[in-house]
């Protein structure tokens, strides 16, 4: 008896609360319809829009960070996860703005029903998407002027880099591996349209399609494209290097590691589409010019 | 000793049929064509003759990049897949056989879970530094082992007789449980979950010639007894009374069988990944085929889930090539349709255990 009725004490205290969040909310919705005021409180669940936020000058307005987070170094790290997010985690944090990468759990939903603002930021596919997303926080956080400008420097960057590239008969190939069990991505992705802008040419192309485009390439098929260069967005994942990539069965005499093509990657900036996409392009595009022209 | 009980007692015992010659020139001439088939065909489509005069040690036109392909690639490779299948599947029949259970596969102990616990926790806690390719088939081997004997423990513990029926269900709950930690572990470190998720798919890939050498001791062993206890399998599947009648420590052999069934999956686990299937259908079909001995049965399944398996690796390798199919994936798809007419036909043909 006592049981149920601290249950039944409980459950009027819950009903009363989410009365009042309620009420709070839909006062503070008719606010933001007006004028979306600058949020002070910001959670971002992103990797890459942490980036983004701290580049663009809005980090002093972030309050909490995801675990995957961990650039810039002074972002406010936290254990929410980005993979398994939890609302009522987030909610603890009382943002003003929460920005997720996906919304596979249904947080958004969750967090609408808090009235918390949430912008959803998904993995960019083009350049200019990742340039969209910059420009939407920049509008969101009030820092428009700031994201533009990035976004300018971005792109005058990386028209830079890819401007005197050594002109080739035939294309340099690449091999871009995302673990060491031989997973990778084709041209159609995000990272592939970067090698693109290199003038590289993917082989992991024609196993595209129905295999998707992030394929698991059989080995033999690697070792008979036997591509100029090999980038490894594994290093820290799995803790791949030149020495280990070459240790493998039937790899030794592949071009890139007798020629020392072997370029390691950084696997959190290869896998992100924020503001370090441009020192990824310079690492490739380096690469790609210590390759004598023939 | 079981050779004189299964020749006076053969028609009470499960017909126990000779293992023709018929049978195992088959047998062997299906290990020999999967294995060539494995051998030849791949997705850097080399030519077939030139494969062929570079594997006999004569000169072929082929390049250093080509033969690497032919001797580092595909030759360890197919070695792996015959020893794996034929592991598994003469595994599946003993444990089938052991437990009377037509379901019964390899991993009907735990083994599976105890070793994808085993593998995800060496590759989470590998991120900082390990070297997960050379740790992780024995994490694996410990995993399966240790949730076997967590199951053996639990299901002969209750006091009494320990029957099979609650060694199953105690292998049931320890292959739950497990699962979930391994589940749990995987969830919270999701930046792994690729290279748990493709290990947990099976594969026969990329370690060369280091997880045959890792498997093939322990795949001699398990061949050795299980294949020794073919005939006493046959008078355990009649009862352990008549088998007692007919002088054979039913509860002893039944746990040799246990313990090497699972030392051989344990090293195929460790190697290769979970690979459904296999140690069922391979089993079932020779049943079908053959017949139902165990003495027929348990040879056969050697051989023939080696050819399977190395074939369902030719497909995994060349169905969507250049990329690679997950060989679990291969053998479920196939496996599972196939499974179904087995169950349908041997309904038709009056089979009870």
């Amino acid at each position: 008896m006592e049981h149920r009725t601290r249950v039944g004490r409980a459950l009027a205290a819950l009903l009363v609360a989410v009365t009042v969040v309620a009420a709070c909310s839909s006062s503070s919705k008719t606010n933001a319809t007006a004028s979306a005021p600058i949020p002070k409180r910001i959670v971002s669940m992103s990797p890459t829009a942490t980036e983004t936020l701290f580049a663009i000058g809005a980090g002093s307005q972030v309050v909490a960070v995801d675990d995957q987070s961990d650039f810039p170094a002074n972002a406010p790290k936290t254990s929410l996860s980005a993979y398994e997010p939890s609302a009522e985690a987030i909610a603890g944090y009382k943002p003003d703005l929460v920005v997720l990468a996906d919304d596979t759990k249904n947080v958004k939903e969750a967090l609408d029903k808090l009235s918390v603002p949430v912008l959803v930021q998904p993995a960019a596919t083009t350049l200019d998407d990742a340039y969209r997303e910059i420009n939407e926080l920049g509008v969101k956080t009030g820092h428009t002027n700031e994201a533009s400008a990035l976004v300018g420097q971005m792109q005058q960057q990386i028209a830079g880099l890819t401007k005197d590239l050594p002109k080739r008969s035939t294309p340099l190939t690449y091999y871009h591996e995302l673990d060491n069990t031989l997973y990778t991505s084709t041209s159609h992705t995000f990272i592939g349209q970067l090698y693109a802008l290199a003038g590289l040419t993917n082989v992991a192309d024609a196993a595209g399609g129905g295999a998707g485009d992030y394929p698991q390439l059989s080995a033999e098929y690697l070792v008979q494209a036997n591509p100029d260069l090999v980038f490894l967005a594994d290093t820290k994942c799995c803790q791949q290097d030149a020495t280990t990539f070459a240790a493998r069965p039937g790899f030794a005499d592949l071009k890139a590691v007798k020629q020392n093509h072997v370029i390691l990657l950084d696997d959190d900036i290869a896998s992100r589409w924020g503001p370090r996409v441009v020192d990824l392009l310079r690492q490739i595009v380096d690469a790609t010019k210590s390759v004598p022209v023939t | 000793m079981s050779t004189t009980v299964a020749g006076t007692d053969g028609e009470v015992v499960v017909r126990a049929e000779k293992l023709r010659v018929r049978w195992i020139v088959v047998g062997v001439a299906a290990v020999l064509a999967a294995g060539v088939a494995g051998l030849v065909i791949g997705p850097a489509g080399l030519s077939t003759p030139q494969v062929v005069r570079d594997l006999l040690g004569l000169h072929s036109s082929l390049d250093a990049q080509q033969v690497a392909i032919v001797e580092q690639l595909r030759l360890p490779r197919v070695v792996l897949g015959l020893l794996v299948g034929g592991t598994l599947s003469l595994s599946g029949a003993s444990y089938q056989g052991v437990f009377r259970n037509p379901l019964a596969d390899p991993y009907l102990l735990g083994a599976a879970a105890g070793a994808g616990l085993g593998v995800t926790v060496v590759i989470v806690g590998a991120a900082d530094g390990a070297s997960t390719p050379t740790v992780a088939p024995i994490a694996a081997f410990v995993g399966a082992l240790a949730a076997v004997g967590l199951a053996y423990v639990l299901g002969t513990s209750g006091g009494g007789r320990a029957s099979t029926a609650s060694l199953i269900l105690a292998g049931v709950a320890v292959a739950s449980f497990l699962t979930a930690v391994q589940t749990y572990v995987q969830q919270r470190n999701q930046d792994t979950i690729r290279q748990v998720y493709s290990w947990i798919l099976g594969r026969l890939s990329t370690a060369g010639w280091h997880d045959v050498l890792l498997l093939l001791p322990y795949a001699v062993v398990t061949w050795t007894i299980l294949l020794a206890h073919r005939r006493v399998l046959d008078v355990l599947a009649v009862g352990d009374d008549e088998a007692t009648t007919l002088g054979i420590n039913a509860r002893r052999s039944r746990l040799i069988v246990i313990v090497a069934a699972s030392l051989g999956t344990a090293a195929a686990v460790a190697v290769s990944g979970l690979i459904a299937f296999v140690g069922i259908i391979v089993p079932h079909t020779v049943r079908l085929l053959v017949g139902r001995s165990h003495r027929v049965v348990l040879p056969l399944s050697l051989l023939f889930g080696g050819a399977f398996l190395c074939l369902a690796d030719l497909l995994a390798r060349t169905l969507s090539s250049p990329a690679e199919i997950p060989i679990g994936v291969i053998t479920a798809f196939f496996g599972a349709p196939f499974f179904v007419l087995v169950l349908r036909s041997s309904r038709r043909m009056g089979m009870t255990t």
